[in-house]
């Protein structure tokens, strides 16, 4: 089949979708309730993509296709068109997002049954999708920035679908705001690439790009990296990843864990070659990144939700990506996004299925008459022993959790493995930030082993905490959510095997690195090393990333076993200098809500602003109108009707005329 | 099929519906005047987006053109000239769409004294559509103030409570300018026919483009032509008649003002100041930059602590302008087209915003957000609308407003003569601040829980309002993909322009360093294809 014709279904489907299922049901309502169809249509359209896309995939013989449909806007220099492009790169990230996504299609059609925006909330998914798919198949930057903007817009609009709860709208705003404040970073590197090259197509950008004097290089890949940084979660921009739950628990697996938030590597990804050519930004980003995944992972010890704790474990796994970027190896960024879509889509579907049986509990004593107001489906605190009720769910769950902890052989452990070894191999060479990313990346890997288990522990193992467990019991969810848990489960588990780490066959299994690899004729670079880690020592790191994993699970295992939810107190107790700055997530939110949003907008500008403008710019035309007024008043005085003083001054102006001919003044 | 006098007929053909209208007796015979009007005067313009060929230049005559010098005594060469170049088609049409749409906008919003109303919209339609067409100063200056009588007594009349004192500091503020402008205009006719046009004053827009204001003269007569079309855009820190005329007018008289009537300004600066006073508008760039680029970051600043939905849309108007001069006074290609682009949009989008604040208003008769809230749930299809509007007004890439932003943006980055990229840089973040207060205006307006009861009662919108907000939607989007076509209808005339601009700035500079005199440095001759041109049109004063 002709690639651009596939191109095209690809980009158009999911489209489709969104118009049928967004406006068909606006206008008819009795669409609305229609929700076998409208569910079909929306995974149909995102499925059938995922079939074309992996026979792309398989038919894909090496050399990148680009297919050019139609000029965007041109003027002067400019010459923007609609082009994609397909090579390695795109390739896989289009299967995992048309994956990924059609795995959260399927599930939400169970998982969002009986609600009255269900028509919306497919008309947004299907959007979502075709606004990635233009961020990761575009062939030049403003492409990729409309695929940018437009899964922010959908995030915006899925973290407010629920907006009749202001604090939902309050969340969305913050999402598209925040990142806007990213996009404002990525067009003013467009401007500047722009004027230096004259062109934004990669082709030119990846060829000439490098060539750049270092400041202009700097420059523009700081600007992108913090482009990067509000898409993808990272400090200072990470704020509104955490509010973004508020969305259905779908869209947190879809967008806010497996494919919205990777894009800004993929950026990276993308621009490999420009970026390389930047190693002072690198060391930044490499340094933000290991930061991030450190403070993210202690807030995610001291939450209770378990909505948060996955989200702040996305933050702190997005973290861990950006360390591969700022070492260089920008390939193992990318198989990390690809086995945190896995598990984490994973963990976030099981909390939806744990969500969902404990809103049945919740509804169930509602019935009866008690008082629910302080009861939290979100809660793990209030969950325990779900294992007995929600079997499918817990394996799945415990799958993913073991596979984001980092046990031997699952996805996680050969992806982060793999950056861990990138990050002391890059300092092994000589660079000394990498030592400090691959020492933070060790600890931060024990903490998540941490946190995760304690959040399988605390929901799926115990007793049940909430009210009459013996009365009110949650069960598991439809086969049509369970189906894309196994799937992604199994996928956890075996997902890591595309990236074989560099000890076994000196490499040559590791498929993803030939796949994208810039030295296999793929389209990633990356940072050249010429001091080698010696094979013995890279077993080792193999063997105590193992050992801290295997360890720290086994442990949290066992104090939580028996210690239940007695022992946050005593984590609470034996750390009380820092719990509660974990709880209180640093504070960032204290600091945007209180100096950002009330003190700059809300003091500062309700007062100044309005009033500036009514009473000193618009004061002063207003003055210079009473002037006019009383400068007029004055004058209307010589208007005194009396002829007599209309011919004095006649005369006297007709002799100060002649003072002046004579005078010559 | 050639119409003749095609242009001729859509700027008039709306005054002859307004005299059609002052006939009618019944209301009903009033509105489908002038909605017939109005559908005719836009088909007609269809014509010209057809006739006109960007292939043909337009650099001694327009197309389309209609020239008539009776109506002025021979001692004085004022003409009547109209006619279509890159510059003006977009914005013909513009106005012509708008026409019907604000026409059904009104259908039941005026409630009283309609054939007032629609006699002194459809006057105004032709004033604005005169503006757009003249290729002569001093008719431009006719229609320019033309259009300042009618919409004084829309915002007079049908205005809300504080009508008057908004209708009089909009005319007395545009006034002001115009007069002053008229001072300049008389001047440089004089000036330019005893350099050109053998001692006959001459106010022809190409005799006036052969001509080159001396260096001496320029600052001031820029000054006073800039002045008029800074009020009207209108520039920081002239902007304070906007949102008290907005506020004030009727929906129609919004829709028309953000629509169109601000465009004039952008477009007088464009056609008139830039050409004719290039060393002076080249010096003064980077003034018209930071002040361009303060407006669009303090009225940003001031629309998100409004209470007034629509008094946050007037001030998100003076914010998106400020990208227009902005992308003028860069000088490159990309960012005059850009500035072209964003003209037009900014017309569909903000005309959008202020139609669905029309209909909220005319069913609960507040324009205060705390009045709203949660009407997501009583009205869906308004809601949606809304949302697509404020997202094309806030730039989203793949709508009509991000071309001409990201055009204007990247073309004034490159820009030698701003050469202020740190200015760009202010000005890019009022893409984050257009979000701030539109998505703010969003959430109180739509979102949150329905609390009142006159919310939750109201009815979604019905077929005409329906019908009206559809072609602007459309064109959101087919702007937002699809922009070239329209691009390409401006490209010859903006490379015109540039061209002529960096010719009679290097002409200006030679003639003060050779003598001081008014020597003239004819253009080079443009190339001609198949354009008919009346012989005196010709006449180049001999050197």
């Amino acid at each position: 089949m002709d690639p651009d014709l596939l191109i095209r279904l690809i980009l158009l489907l999911p489209l489709s979708g969104a118009v049928i299922n967004g406006i068909a049901p606006l206008f008819l309502s009795q669409f609305r309730t229609r929700e076998t169809l409208l569910g079909t249509i929306g995974t149909a359209v995102v499925a059938v993509p995922f079939l074309l896309t992996l026979f792309l995939f398989l038919s894909y013989g090496g050399d990148p296709i680009v297919a050019d449909f139609y000029t965007w806007m041109a003027a002067g220099d400019l010459d923007l068109r609609f082009a994609y492009r397909i090579d390695a790169l795109s390739l896989l990230m289009t299967l995992v997002v048309t994956g990924v996504g059609g795995i959260i299609h399927l599930y939400s059609i169970g998982y969002m049954h009986g609600d009255e925006g269900y028509w919306r909330f497919f008309a947004y998914l299907n959007l979502f999708i075709f606004a990635m798919l233009n961020l990761v198949l575009a062939n030049n930057l403003p492409v990729l920035f409309l695929g940018w903007e437009g899964v922010g817009l959908c995030s915006y609009l899925l973290i407010g679908f629920w907006y009749t709860d202001p604090s939902n709208s309050t969340a969305a705003n913050k999402a598209f705001i925040v990142n806007r404040i990213g996009d404002f970073a990525f067009l003013v590197a467009m401007f500047l690439l722009f004027r230096e090259l004259g062109a934004l197509s990669f082709d030119v950008i990846l060829s000439q790009g490098p060539q750049l004097s270092t400041a202009t290089l700097n420059w523009i890949v700081l600007l992108l990296f913090i482009g990067a940084t509000g898409k993808s979660a990272q400090i200072p921009l990470f704020v509104w990843l955490p509010d973004a739950m508020a969305g259905p628990t779908p869209v947190s697996a879809l967008i806010h864990a497996a494919t919205m938030v990777t894009s800004g590597l993929y950026l990276l990804a993308r621009l490999s070659a420009v970026v390389l050519s930047a190693p002072t930004v690198m060391a930044i980003i490499g340094i933000t990144g290991a930061v991030t995944a450190l403070m993210a992972a202690t807030i995610a010890i001291a939450q209770t939700d378990i909505k948060r704790v996955l989200a702040y474990s996305t933050v702190s796994q997005l973290g861990y990506m950006f360390m591969a970027a700022g070492v260089g190896a920008f390939f193992v960024a990318i198989f990390h996004v690809v086995t945190h879509a896995f598990f984490k889509a994973c963990l976030f579907l099981g909390s939806g299925s744990v969500i969902h049986g404990m809103e049945e509990v919740e509804h169930e004593l509602k019935e009866e008459g008690h008082d629910v107001s302080d009861f939290d489906p979100q809660d793990m605190r209030t969950m325990g022993g779900l294992k007995r009720y929600m079997p499918s769910t817990r394996w799945t769950y415990l799958l993913a959790t073991i596979a984001i902890s980092g046990i031997p052989l699952t996805a996680g452990f050969f992806s982060k493995d793999e950056i861990l070894f990138k990050a002391f191999e890059f300092g092994y060479a000589g660079h000394g930030y990498a030592w400090a990313v691959w020492g933070v990346g060790v600890i931060t890997a024990l903490l998540t082993a941490f946190y995760m288990m304690r959040s399988y522990m605390l929901t799926f193992e115990g007793e049940p905490r909430w009210r009459a467990p013996d009365r009110y019991e949650p069960h598991e969810s439809p086969s049509s959510m369970t189906i894309p848990l196994w799937t992604l489960g199994v996928l956890s588990l075996i997902g890591g095997f595309i990236g074989l780490p560099a000890v076994i066959k000196g490499g040559k299994w590791n498929w993803i690195h030939h796949y994208l690899g810039a030295e296999y004729g793929g389209p990633v670079a990356e940072a050249s090393i010429h001091t080698h880690v010696p094979l013995a020592l890279e077993w080792g790191l193999i063997g105590l990333s193992s050992v801290i994993a295997i360890g720290t699970v086994y442990y949290t295992w066992s104090v939580y076993s028996t210690q239940g939810l007695a022992f946050d107190d005593r984590l609470a107790r034996n750390f009380a200098g820092v719990y509660q700055t974990w709880k209180d997530k640093y504070y960032w939110d204290d600091f945007y809500n209180d100096v950002v949003v009330h003190t700059v907008i809300h003091g500062v500008g309700r007062k100044s602003f309005a009033a500036f403008d009514t009473h000193i710019v618009d004061g002063t035309v207003n003055g210079i109108a009473r002037l006019a007024q009383r400068a007029s008043a004055l004058l209307r005085l010589t208007q005194t009707g009396i002829v007599q003083n209309y011919a004095l001054g006649l005369v006297l102006g007709v002799a100060l005329i002649i003072g002046i001919m004579l005078f010559g003044i | 099929m050639d119409i003749p006098f095609l242009t001729s007929l859509v700027i008039f053909l709306p005054t002859a519906g307004a005299l059609l209208t002052l006939l009618m007796r019944s209301v009903t015979g009033i509105r489908w005047t002038a909605l017939v009007t109005t559908t005719l005067t836009f088909v007609l313009s269809v014509g010209l987006f057809v006739g006109y060929d960007p292939a043909v230049s337009t650099a001694i005559t327009p197309q389309l053109a209609d020239m008539s010098s009776a109506w002025f005594p021979d001692s004085l060469d004022v003409k009547y000239h109209v006619g279509i170049d890159g510059l003006s088609l977009l914005l013909v049409m513009l106005t012509t769409l708008l026409g019907p749409i604000v026409v059904l906008s009104s259908w039941t919003y005026i409630d009283e004294k309609q054939k007032g109303y629609y006699t002194l919209f459809l006057i105004l339609q032709t004033g604005i559509t005169g503006v757009f067409t003249s290729f002569d100063l001093f008719l431009f200056y006719i229609f320019f103030e033309v259009t300042l009588i009618p919409m004084y007594f829309i915002i007079g009349i049908w205005g809300g409570a504080d009508r008057i004192y908004a209708a009089v500091k909009f005319v007395i503020y545009t006034l002001v300018g115009s007069l002053l402008m008229l001072v300049a205009i008389l001047f440089l006719g004089y000036e330019a026919g005893t350099a050109v046009n053998n001692g006959v004053f001459t106010t022809d827009w190409y005799k006036l483009l052969e001509y080159n204001v001396p260096l001496a003269q320029q600052g001031w007569l820029f000054g006073l032509f800039a002045l008029s079309f800074a009020i009207k855009v209108p520039l920081f820190p002239l902007h304070t008649w906007l949102p008290d005329a907005h506020v004030q007018a009727p929906t129609g008289g919004s829709v028309i003002l953000a629509g169109v009537l601000l465009k004039m300004g952008t477009y007088g600066l464009l056609r008139f100041c830039l050409p004719l006073f290039p060393n002076a508008a080249q010096s003064s760039a980077l003034l018209f930059g930071i002040l361009a680029v303060i407006g669009i970051i303090y009225a940003a600043l001031v629309a998100r602590v409004q209470e007034d939905a629509k008094s946050l849309v007037a001030y998100s108007s003076v914010s998106h302008l400020g990208f227009v001069v902005l992308g003028l006074f860069a000088f490159t290609t990309e960012a005059m087209q850009g500035a072209v682009i964003q003209m037009v949009n900014h017309g569909l989008s903000t005309g959008a915003l202020f139609l669905l604040l029309g209909m909220l208003y005319e069913r609960r008769h507040t324009r205060l957000m705390d009045d709203y809230g949660g009407l997501a749930n009583s009205v869906p299809v308004l809601t949606t609308l809304m949302i697509f509007s404020v997202l094309a007004s806030a730039g989203l890439p793949g709508l009509n407003g991000f071309v001409g932003e990201f055009m204007i943006l990247l073309g004034s980055f490159k820009s030698t003569v701003l050469s202020a990229p740190w200015l760009v840089v202010l000005a890019a973040t009022g893409v984050i601040l257009a979000a701030v207060y539109l998505l703010h205006m969003v959430y109180r307006t739509f979102f949150g829980e329905l609390d009142q009861t006159a919310n939750a009662e109201m009815v979604d919108v019905n077929g005409r309002e329906f019908l009206l907000m559809v072609p602007l939607v459309v064109l959101m989007i087919v702007m937002g993909f699809f922009p070239n076509p329209f691009l390409r209808q401006t490209k010859p005339t903006t490379e015109f322009l540039l061209n002529t601009i960096e010719e009679k700035r290097a002409a200006a500079l030679e003639q003060a360093e050779s003598k001081p005199s008014t020597a003239t440095v004819p253009l080079a001759p443009p190339e001609t294809e198949t354009v008919s041109i009346d012989p005196e049109d010709l006449t180049l004063t001999p050197q």
